[in-house]
């Protein structure tokens, strides 16, 4: 009969290694950034974002400009100005990369010194030449300089590319490694194939996140718009682990999931159950998540700055499928999501917890009223969901080119939430049926449509599905009155 | 000063007024409607966008020797029908949808609009990735500014004649679009409108046509909107990435802080938004100058200031869910 | 007040589906499945005009299912109906309001974060305030505004929720909340009232003033069709009852009938619901002695009357 939870004394031990918990992570955070710092200072590390020099002022324009064989460009000046007659300038280090610091947010014109091109770089589009910028809700502003020739058929980008935000927009073709390797054959069901394989792998990392938000969703109503940095964690933490703190792969992988499950179980622990109890409304919960991933993402930003980190992993070597190309870390990372989501699908329908989530998920009340302790199964939710989550941030950076970015998650957001609408809010099964056709409607788009459209194709099938079937693929509809 | 500065001058910027529309046409949708709708930056967009192609690329100074006043005003007109004729396509399958779909759809919607508006193919309409200059699209209103140049105004209030006239109009719209909100919510039609925000059904077996009404209120939001983002290019550049997702979210946090069923909350959320955000960075910055947050850049004493806006948007909520002006009986009903 | 009998309003032979004299809804083969349930499954359903009419059944019969297909809040699999002639299948709800029946939930539906007057007001049609335009210029509709106001008001006063009118409805009881959304439906003036379970959770002393109001109603030329469980507000009110059950109308009389109709005794004893026929036999019995009694007043008043004509 004792269900309840347990002893005072106990929950308070609970309680404040909680928040010794929270304190913890937030010196990990503080003393990673110190490192970010420090490691810029000796010079050892190109993986730093960091300004060398630490300008006097917060707000700054930066870039990086590469050629089209990706290598730096040393060594080009470029000026910002604005009406009021500041002027700043800046040039390219040794890594391609500049930075000019302006006094005030505001409106600048950022101009490229042509003359200072090496011989044979030309700007992709001459108009680039002189551009005006604002910084307004952002202190850092990217500014992207592209070489070489215009582009004919984009290959597929990396989701840099597409991040929101109206911060550094870096992404594009000539800035970081796609995961989709050119397909070696010419012909049409190459290109097919290539898609196709990227696009399952892509579905089956959303189906990841997607999963969690599904969950959460179904037991607790919410709609987490912070859950894109439950990704981004994942990602982070892997990063630190690897490239800032050089452990093992293997320790890193398992720190980083430990962590990533922490953090889930935090977010019901220190915010959503705290919110639970004070009977908090939907919408309002729906915009603390809004606060959530404002407030994450620029810690974040804080913490690894506002540019693309690149990780010191081994992405390992292609091989050949049929006439597509794989990196064999993509081929691993696809394995293990296949086996985590048979996991999931075990857990939901096989044990005692799965079954009482999706008891609570059909009826809060009613799985109370017979006796399932519903905030546990809330706790194990968000428990499961940070560790889906994180892993799936995790094996994102590698399909992504060994990358990750603040606002990684941030990017991806919506087409979690897509995979999730569509496969009908709340329904686990919905969301990796959603997550593959999202996945694979996004790579194959490319085909025929510009690739730097191909978020934009997903979220349009969205919203026409929507229209036929207004509670999604697999969910129910309500009874009035 | 320099503090003083930050915080004060969002009270005539013309970002606060930009904003301001905004968060009305928000207020509208969300406050008095109902509508979950977080996808106010592609209405933004839409106006922004409407008014710039008409007046930079259709440019009909230029090309059919149109007064500046007459292209500058049809700019306007042509951005409010964009925002009205987008409420419109987006209205037709999404009002139909439970609330929380409507909440992802209209994100997604904003979000093609603005995948769409920066795609490469578009550059020359749109101007691709990288929008379009400040110069292509302020000729006109340079033209029509009956101040002469210099400066105006006095202590941190100072500003330059193209940037006063903006903020003259700015204010001028938030003006008119405070006082049509106030008319609207007073009368039968209002009443409708707060009817259906409680409950659609029930006002439907009382023979009203309630998807006509959710209609009407997700273009007028929308035309707010759209005015709004007009209003943000105009002392600026037209730049895509500004109408992303965290536009509409700071939005959100603006309406909340001023309340969001209330005539002059989103207003006051507005100018409080900009002049907190300017603030903290400021005050920040000055810490960071005297040497706190040892050991961290600049940058990243900056970034804090917006860790500071998340954390102040989840206080706010959970604490004083009504806003400063809203009404803390009607929010004590948890509907 | 005479009671009406069944020769008043029925053509023809009783039977459930029976031909009215003047019917206002002329129900035909409208069925509503849901998965594998038929919810909804009625041949012929005929509603006599101006008259009281109950409809009950055992939980689950389908009655709010139905009153959704009538008021057009939900689709039928199949059937056709129409409302004082005009064809009504297909039609959206808000049209069906308009065209003269306005409903109730068996859920309420108060406006929550409307005050008490204001959802009253709500319910007024042809409001010219309610056009956006027109909206800006109060000249245009003050006049009516300040009309309707009145009526609300009266209305108020008579479900006696006039001290309450500038409360957020949202903070009245459940049982106020029924005679909110009543009031409501009733400053449409309708031609056609369908309330679901009315009484359900309004204390005694209350449910007989809304009685004598619903009798008002048809006074006033207004056709009532409720749902209802308590025998003793059906027999009271209603002119003639209609039994549901398993989506089926299984039989149709007048309220002094209609419990003697094997039919009806069946359905609720064989549903597995928890209708106790027990407490509705019970009923009955004591509705008898009742009617009895009153008989016999009615008798000794007549002889009464008589005695007095002697005596003048
Ligand atoms: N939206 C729906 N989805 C699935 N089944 C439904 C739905 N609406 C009603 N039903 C089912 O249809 C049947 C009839 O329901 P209905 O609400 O019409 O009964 P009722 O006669 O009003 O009962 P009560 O007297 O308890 O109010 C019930 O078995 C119910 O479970
Ligand atoms: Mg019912």
């Amino acid at each position: 009969m004792n269900t309840a939870g347990p002893a005072p004394l106990v929950r308070n031990a609970i309680q404040w290694g909680g928040a010794l918990l929270l304190a913890l992570l937030l010196t990990l955070g503080l003393g990673m950034a110190t490192a970010t710092a420090a490691t810029d200072h000796d010079g050892k590390t190109v993986a730093s974002i960091q300004q060398t020099e630490e300008e006097e002022s917060p707000y700054s324009f930066q870039g990086s400009m590469r050629d089209s064989d990706r290598e730096p460009i040393v060594g080009v000046e470029v000026t910002v100005t604005d009406e009021s007659g500041f002027s700043g300038t800046g040039t390219t280090d040794e890594s391609g990369e500049w930075s000019v610091g302006v006094p005030t947010p505001g409106t600048y014109t950022v101009t490229l010194n042509v003359d200072s091109l090496p011989d044979g770089i030309t700007l992709r589009d001459p108009a680039h030449e002189s551009r005006e910028f604002e910084i307004a809700t952002t202190a850092q502003q990217g500014v992207l300089f592209a070489f070489g020739d215009p582009p004919s058929a984009q290959p597929t980008t990396d989701p840099g590319e597409s991040e929101t935000g109206s911060e550094t927009p870096t992404g594009d073709d000539s800035e970081t490694e796609t995961a989709a390797e050119q397909p070696r054959g010419q012909g049409f069901m190459a290109a097919l194939t290539q898609r196709a394989i990227n696009g399952l792998f892509f579905g089956l990392l959303l189906a990841l996140g997607a999963i969690g938000i599904t969950l959460i969703y179904g037991t607790t109503g919410v709609s987490n718009f912070a859950h894109g940095e439950l990704l981004t964690f994942g990602g982070i933490v892997f990063y630190a682990t690897t490239t800032l703190f050089s452990l093992p792969i293997v320790a890193a992988i398992a720190i980083t999931l430990v962590a990533c499950t922490v953090f889930g179980w935090l977010h019901d622990f220190a915010l959503f159950k705290p919110l639970r109890k004070r009977r908090v409304g939907m919408v309002q919960l729906l915009i603390v998540t809004i606060g959530l991933s404002i407030a994450l993402r620029y810690f974040f930003q804080f913490l690894i700055g506002g540019g693309t980190q690149q990780l010191s992993i081994n992405r390992g070597a292609a091989i050949a499928i049929g006439p597509a190309n794989i990196s064999t870390s993509v081929l691993i990372a696809a394995g293990i999501s296949v086996i985590v989501l048979a996991g999931v699908a075990y857990f939901l329908t096989r044990t005692r917890m799965g079954k009482a989530t999706r008891a609570v998920s059909d009826n809060a009340s009613l799985a109370s009223a017979s006796g399932i302790n519903v905030d546990s199964v809330i706790r194990t939710v968000w428990i499961v969901a940070g560790f889906l989550t994180g892993l799936a941030g995790l094996l994102y950076t590698y399909f992504i080119g060994g990358a990750i970015r603040w606002d990684t998650g941030f990017s991806i957001m919506l087409l979690l939430f897509a995979a999730v609408t569509l496969g009908g809010l709340g329904s686990a099964f919905g969301a990796l049926v959603g997550a593959l056709f999202i996945g694979l409607v996004t790579e194959i788009s490319t085909l025929w449509l510009p690739a730097d459209i191909r978020y934009a194709v997903a979220l349009g099938i969205l919203i026409l599905v929507l229209l036929f079937r207004p509670q999604g693929i697999l969910g129910r509809k309500e009874r009035v009155g | 000063m320099e503090i003083l500065n930050a915080f004060f001058s969002a009270f005539v910027d013309s970002s606060s007024a930009a904003f301001a529309l905004a968060a009305i046409g928000l207020g509208v949708h969300f406050g008095y409607g109902g509508l979950l709708n977080f996808g106010q930056a592609g209405f933004m967009a839409m106006g922004a966008y409407g008014f710039s192609i008409w007046t930079a690329v259709v440019a009909p100074t230029e090309n059919w020797g149109w007064h500046p006043i007459a292209s500058f005003l049809s700019a306007i007109v042509v951005g409010i029908i964009a925002a009205s004729i987008y409420a419109f396509i987006l209205g037709l399958p999404t009002l139909k949808l439970r609330g929380d779909y409507l909440a992802i759809v209209t994100i997604a919607a904003a979000e093609i609009v603005r995948f769409s508006v920066r795609t490469t193919e578009l550059t020359p309409i749109t101007g691709g990735s990288q929008g379009m200059t400040g110069a292509s699209i302020k000729t006109d209103i340079q033209e029509i500014n009956p101040l002469p140049s210099g400066q105006y105004g006095f202590w941190v209030f100072e500003a330059g004649a193209y940037d006063t006239w903006v903020r003259i109009i700015g204010w001028s719209l938030v003006a008119v679009a405070v006082v049509l909100v106030w008319a609207l919510f007073r009368s039968p039609w209002g009443r409708v409108v707060k009817g259906i925000r409680e409950d659609e059904d029930a006002v439907r077996s009382l023979g009203k046509n309630v998807f006509s009404y959710k209609m009407q209120v997700l273009v007028l939001g929308g035309v707010l909107g759209g005015l709004g983002g007009i209003m943000y290019i105009l002392p600026r550049a037209l730049q895509p990435d500004f109408f992303a997702t965290p536009t509409t979210f700071y939005l959100w946090t603006a309406l909340l802080l001023g309340g969001a069923a209330t005539v002059f909350g989103p207003v006051i959320g507005a100018i409080l938004f900009w002049a907190l955000l300017n603030g903290v960075r400021s005050i920040i910055g000055v810490a960071h100058e005297y040497g706190f947050f040892f050991g961290l850049s600049s940058t990243q004493a900056a970034q804090l200031s917006f860790v500071f806006v998340g954390i102040a948007l989840m206080v706010l909520v959970v604490f004083r869910p009504q806003g400063i002006f809203g009404n803390k009986k009607e929010l004590s009903f948890n509907v | 007040m005479s009671k009406v009998t069944a020769a008043d309003l029925i053509s023809g032979t009783n039977g459930p589906g029976v031909a009215k004299k003047d019917p206002i809804i002329v129900a035909d083969g409208v069925t509503r499945q849901f998965g594998g349930l038929k919810a909804v499954d009625v041949d012929h359903l005929e509603i006599p005009r101006n008259a009281i009419t109950a409809l009950i059944g055992p939980n689950g019969a389908g009655k709010t299912t139905l009153f959704n297909l009538l008021t057009g809040f939900d689709k039928p699999n199949t059937g056709t109906w129409s409302f004082d002639g005009t064809n009504l299948a297909g039609i959206p709800s808000f049209k069906a309001a308009r065209s003269g029946m306005v409903r109730t939930f068996q859920l309420t539906k108060s406006l929550g974060r409307l005050t008490v007057l204001e959802n009253v007001l709500l319910g007024a049609s042809d409001q010219k305030g309610e056009r956006f335009w027109a909206s800006f210029i109060p000249g245009i509709w003050r006049e009516q505004e300040n009309a309707n106001r009145e009526k609300a008001l009266e209305l108020l006063a008579r479900f006696k929720l006039d001290a309450k009118k500038d409360d957020y409805a949202a903070s009245l009881s459940g049982g106020q909340r029924k005679l909110l959304e009543m009031a409501r439906a009733l400053m449409s003036d309708p031609q056609l009232v369908m309330l679901d379970e009315p009484m359900a959770g309004v204390n005694p002393a209350l449910t007989q003033s809304l009685l004598d109001h619903v009798l008002g109603l048809k006074e006033d030329g207004m056709t009532v069709l409720f749902v209802e469980h308590d025998m003793h507000m059906v027999r009271h009110i209603s002119d003639w009852v209609v039994v549901m059950a398993e989506g089926k109308v299984v039989a149709e009389d007048v309220p002094e009938d209609i419990m003697k109709n094997q039919a009806v005794v069946d359905a609720y004893l064989g549903s597995h619901h928890d209708t106790d026929l027990g407490s509705i036999t019970g009923q009955i019995e004591m509705e008898e002695a009742l009617q009895a009694e009153l008989a016999e007043e009615r008798a000794d008043a007549d002889t009464e009357a008589a005695t007095d004509k002697e005596q003048s």
